[in-house]
């Protein structure tokens, strides 16, 4: 263990604390002392069995999400579209919840299938999309999320307005059979939670152990070689957004079979986008997702809490989040003193 | 509708339009140097209330647009600083940065929501304001309205009749044949960041103090990924994306009167439009698509159309130039 | 203007791009500078036009000591080099191209960049619209552009890399015209590289010739080809014998095949490979080889003509399909095309097999990058990232991913890079491969493995196949001639 070792180890330490120094700050200047701050946050999140299954039940669709975009990050792709994906499940599930009167084991299953099948059919746009017409994958995302929120409203509002009349917060409440069975009169599916540690280890052994995936992996560090070698880059990025889309209408169900009762107007919760979030501090690493969308989860969650006590908004979970991560994406490489030295090296000669 | 009422209605979507105009002036800037800012959704909010509660603060207008723009002045640094710099991805900062945005705005403004405050004057041009028709809706506004249009033109002269502004389009374009050329790409780059994310930290500011006053959480959140999609829409060109910007705003007032008339075809088809627009554009600049329509057109009219369409991203957009 | 290289050195690792080299030019008059691929030249001019620095070595200008960090700067020193690929702007107008940097004014001077173009036009009699797009324009009328921005940027000395390649020969005549105008009458001084002896023959009045680093001669133009041809190949020992292995059936045809790319055109190519044959192409870079390699892999679709594998029409199919059919094409590039960095042997293994089950089987995997690392002596273990290997076990590897058997054996460069032991060992495996019907199909700018090691040979130059000849009866003399572009 040398000097350097220790250095690379230990330097990414750095811009955590400065995140953590940042909203400590914040917090200051807003007359809190940050140990009351962080108290309340950990007794939002913490504090009695129905907040720690909040805090579950809210990482459940984002760890989905979050694996998913494993999966197309390895490919290379930046999934964008994946709020817009966690929508049109909900919206197929919704569909299915109000519309669709199967015999009660049936019910859920159904909706969960039609969630997935959406956010794969949706996240197939996206890729055929550039695939075929060389649209990149951003910008057709941002465009399908905005679809999607439309088209939601555009259902609330409408056609499944609630007999009372639209009120453009959501539809009328589901069945109760169509619903998730919740853990004590909490918000938290325990089905939900086997099915997402299912998934994580789906992903996982997909990554390692498929041949699938390991052409995902070719294809998202040289194209042009991997299809030399036999990849078939259009194929292969279809498939690899559709299987995220479906992992992310799957999270879409969650939300509105569990977290809510029907169709609601931010139905997402911004969750897609959190998602990316937590890929991109936990360095793409599978193993660590699930662990960095707790720490998102009680971050998140145990701000609410913190709004009530302290009448700080909420936000300030996200803003300790969000400047974690650019903190992280920006000097969390241990080899940064080294290349600011190249360049100015190269300046010089 | 008679013709009074039009004309009202025409002035109010350019008013409604100017700061978006003015984001996406900004934002084609920064993007034809090569780089593509994705923290413009934050940037405004930031902007918006930064510059609303400035304004409140020092009781001057012209004070808060100063702290707008200073907004997108370090927002955008943030942008150029990791990629240029740190060689980092220009879409992870850009998206992280947005998010942030959104969060901070909503947090540091928590106590100035639906707080009255400072606006913008407005102001009509002596004379020319009283030309029929086109008077009111160009020349009696507001001076966001007039800072929009004129930014255009000069935006449109800067980028394609001097020296510099080809040294602009060469960084996004061919940085390595710029290099060689003796132009500082990196320098370029960075600059044009920095201006681009002050005209866009100025529009967000023109919500807040004229186009829609007030801060309020959530208050003009969607805007900035609208101007992206209008900078990609209008073909990285000023004048063309101002036009966009127009649309726009023009597809929201025709929203709202059509759903007067006809409230069963709702909102929902023209929200979408500007969406489905966007994908459509992108789809002709990827493909040949244009250039074989354009190839059945009578061979006089082929040259004029396709300098029209000319629809083509900076060739080195969104890439990283590591300067020998 | 007068120039002087005095004991130029370069060096990447320990490969001696130029190894102190020395020459003089004379204002006014055109040098050729010639020499096969590898030997220095791009690398020498490419210090001289400011692109990258000399490790050791002084360039004087008119007897004035000169330093350039950049070509911005060489060009106010009075070099310009213009490209085989012209750093041009496709997008911009033509007018706008030239503008760019021309001058520090604020404001586009439209009007009189329009009247001092045109008078360059016309006194060069290059014939430009100037208000179209750069991308709108052939290579040649490109080349005009650029060579303009160059001379009226100041330029006193004139760099041409290959730039006859992919221009007509309207457009030639016309450049060369442009080129005597620009040096004795004007005395500028120019240097073109080439290895088209042709056309050094028609334009130089003085060549350089450089082998593996080194100036090793010089010869006034215009004077015998076989001079020329001498100094650049040198002596090649004679022959080795060996037995070839060609079998009676064909194994790849190709009929009146024509290819065609925006730099480039083959056309109407005839030829039969053998199965177990081994299928030399020789010429320099560009030449068209390159592209028929491609067009048999399957990358590139031709415009015209029946490609044939094992007697069936095979002209449509995609790489894949050709790959299904055991075609194997080992391109040169290695990690930018063929290896993936970041990416293990073990994993490359995988994804090169044939048969692919749904789960990978680690262990197998494992052993298959034992045996074949043991193979071809590759120094590496299985999970060494492709990035981590020296370029010569790259290449080792790149061989190792080839399946067994094959129907048709494409090679890039198959021994760039290689050492002398290293390439013997490396051919010895691809012999190997002729018993079972493999035709094998290379091409290489080193003449000496070309005659060493193929059946038969073709020469390509500007786009055009030569006559083929037999490699037992064949010499570097007429090789030189082939490549030179004469019958």
């Amino acid at each position: 263990m040398n000097a350097r070792r220790i250095f690379t180890v230990l330097w990414p330490a750095v811009p955590i604390i400065a995140a953590l120094l940042f909203t400590a700050g914040l917090l200051v200047i807003y007359d809190t002392s940050p140990l009351d701050a962080l108290d309340s946050i950990f007794q939002g999140a913490f504090g009695d069995q129905s907040k720690v299954l909040s805090v579950m039940a809210f990482w459940v669709p984002l760890t989905l999400c979050a694996v998913g975009l494993v999966i197309t990050f390895t490919a290379g792709l930046w999934n964008i579209g994946i709020e817009g994906q966690l929508i049109l499940g909900s919206i197929a599930a919704s569909w299915v919840a109000l519309k669709v009167n199967a015999p009660a084991p049936l019910q859920i299953p159904l909706e969960i299938l039609a969630a997935m099948l959406a956010g794969a059919l949706w996240a197939a746009i996206s890729a055929v999309l550039k695939t075929r017409g060389k649209v990149h994958e951003i910008f057709s995302g941002l465009a399908l999320n905005n679809l999607a929120i439309i088209l939601t409203n555009y259902l609330i509002s409408g056609p499944w307005q609630p007999p009372e009349g639209g009120t453009f917060r959501g539809t009328s409440p589901f069945p109760d059979i169509a619903l998730l069975p919740r853990f004590a009169d909490s918000r938290f599916s325990p089905i939900s939670f086997v099915i997402t540690l299912i998934a994580i280890g789906l992903v996982y052994v997909t990554l390692r152990g498929t041949f699938w995936g390991l052409k995902l992996k070719a294809l998202g560090k040289n194209p042009f070689s991997s299809f030399l070698l036999g990849v078939a880059s259009e194929r292969e990025t279809i498939l690899a957004m559709m299987f995220c889309g479906a992992l992310a209408g799957l999270g879409g169900a969650v939300r509105v079979l569990s977290w809510f009762d029907s169709l609601r107007q931010s139905i997402s919760g911004g969750i897609g986008f959190l998602a990316l979030l937590v890929v991109m501090l936990a360095g793409y690493r599978l193993l660590w997702v699930p662990f960095i969308s707790f720490f998102f989860s009680v971050i998140l969650n145990g701000s609410i809490t913190l709004q009530l006590r302290t009448q700080l908004h909420s936000s300030i979970g996200g803003i300790l989040t969000g400047v974690l991560v650019l903190l992280v994406l920006l000097f969390g490489d241990s080899r940064i003193f080294k290349f600011l030295q190249q360049e100015g090296k190269d300046e010089r000669a | 509708m008679n013709e009074p009422e039009i004309v009202r209605i025409l002035a109010s979507v350019v008013f409604a339009s100017s700061p978006l105009i003015i984001a996406v002036v900004g934002e084609t800037i920064t993007e034809r140097s090569g780089i593509v800012n994705l923290s413009l959704d934050g940037t405004m909010l930031m902007a918006a209330m930064s510059g609303f509660v400035v304004a409140l603060t020092t009781d001057s207008v012209w004070i808060g647009f100063i702290a707008g723009a200073v907004i997108g002045i370090i927002f955008s640094l943030i942008v150029a600083f990791g990629s240029i710099t740190l060689n980092k991805s220009q879409v992870a900062i850009g998206f992280v940065l947005t998010l942030l945005g959104d969060d901070l705005s909503a947090f540091l403004g928590q106590n100035y929501t639906r707080t009255p405050g400072p606006f913008v004057k407005h102001v009509g041009i002596p004379l020319l304001k009283d030309i029929p028709i086109i008077g009111p809706i160009f020349f009696d506004q507001s001076y966001t309205v007039y800072f929009a249009f004129i930014l255009v033109i000069a935006a449109w002269w800067y980028l394609n009749r001097t020296q510099p502004g080809l040294h602009l389009r060469s960084a996004g374009e061919r940085p390595e044949a710029a290099f060689a050329r003796g132009v500082r790409v990196n320098r370029v780059r960075y600059l044009y960041t920095i201006v681009g994310g002050a005209l866009v930290g100025i529009a967000g500011a023109a919500y807040s103090l004229d186009v829609k006053i007030g801060w309020s959480d959530g208050h003009i959140r969607g805007l900035g990924w609208i101007a992206l999609a209008i900078v990609i829409f209008g073909g990285w060109s000023p004048i063309r994306g101002a036009l966009g910007a127009l649309l726009f705003g023009a597809t929201k007032v025709l929203a709202t009167i059509l759903q007067r008339t006809f409230p069963e075809v709702s909102v929902v088809a023209f929200n979408a439009i500007p969406w489905l627009l966007m994908i459509f554009v992108l789809l002709f600049v990827g493909s040949d698509f244009t250039d074989r329509l354009i190839s059945y057109m009578p061979r006089r009219i082929q040259p004029p159309l396709r300098r029209l369409f000319k629809i083509s991203a900076p060739m080195a957009l969104s890439t990283n130039f590591v300067e020998r | 203007m007068d120039i002087d290289l005095q004991d130029i050195r370069k060096y990447f690792g320990s490969v001696k791009a130029n190894d102190g080299i020395s020459m003089h030019l004379k204002g006014g008059q055109i040098y050729g500078l010639l020499g096969e691929n590898g030997a220095g030249k791009s690398t020498l001019m490419k210090i001289l036009s400011g692109y990258q620095p000399a490790d050791q070595g002084q360039i004087l200008l008119d007897n004035q000591a000169s330093t350039f960090q950049s070509p911005a700067q060489a060009l106010n020193c009075g070099i310009g080099m213009l490209y085989q690929e012209p750093l041009d702007f496709p997008p911009f107008k033509i007018i706008d191209n030239y503008l760019l940097g021309r001058d520090s004014r604020l404001n586009l001077d439209y009007k009189l960049v329009e009247k001092e173009l045109n008078d360059y036009f016309s006194h060069y009699n290059f014939e430009l619209d100037l208000q179209a797009f750069v991308d709108s324009l052939s290579l040649g009328e490109r080349q005009q552009l650029e060579l303009i921005r160059l001379l009226a940027g100041g330029a006193k000395a004139l760099i041409l890399d290959e730039p006859t390649t992919g221009i007509s020969a309207e457009q030639k005549d016309i450049l060369f015209a442009a080129m005597r105008t620009i040096a004795h009458e004007e005395g500028r001084t120019i240097i073109l590289v080439s290895h088209k002896l042709d056309e050094v023959q028609e334009l130089c009045d003085h060549a350089f010739v450089l082998q593996k680093g080194r100036l090793v001669g010089e010869i006034d133009i215009p004077c015998p080809n076989e001079k020329l041809v001498e100094m650049m190949f040198g002596q090649i020992p004679e022959r080795s014998d060996r037995a070839p292995l060609v079998m009676d059936v064909p194994k790849l045809e190709l009929l009146d095949l024509t290819i065609s790319t925006y730099r480039l055109r083959v056309e109407h190519i005839n030829l039969t490979i053998q199965a177990g044959e081994v299928f030399g192409l020789a010429g320099l870079e560009g030449s068209g080889q390159g592209l028929l390699q491609k067009a048999c892999a399957g990358l590139i679709k031709p415009e015209s003509g029946v490609i044939l594998l094992d007697g069936q029409d095979v002209t449509q199919w995609s790489y894949h399909r050709m790959q299904a059919a055991q075609v194997a094409y080992v391109p040169a590039g290695r990690l930018e095309a063929g290896l993936v960095a970041g990416l293990s042997i073990t994993e490359h293994m995988i994804l090169a097999q044939p048969e692919h089950s749904f789960f990978i089987d680690w262990n197998e995997a494992t052993d298959l990058s034992d045996s074949r690392i043991e193979q071809y002596q590759i120094v590496g273990k299985p999970d060494t990232y492709a990035d981590e290997l020296s370029g010569g076990n790259q290449q080792r590897l790149l061989y190792a991913l080839l399946n067994s058997p094959l129907k048709l054996l494409l090679l890039e460069h198959p021994t760039r890079g290689l050492d002398v032991r290293s390439t013997n060992w490396i051919w010895d495996k691809l012999y190997r491969r002729r018993g079972d019907g493999t035709a094998i199909m290379f091409m290489s700018a080193d003449l000496d493995e070309i005659i060493e090691r193929s059946d038969r040979i073709a020469v390509f130059s500007g786009g055009v196949m030569s006559r083929i000849v037999e490699a037992k009866d064949t010499d570097v003399e007429e090789l030189g001639h082939l490549i030179g572009g004469s019958e």
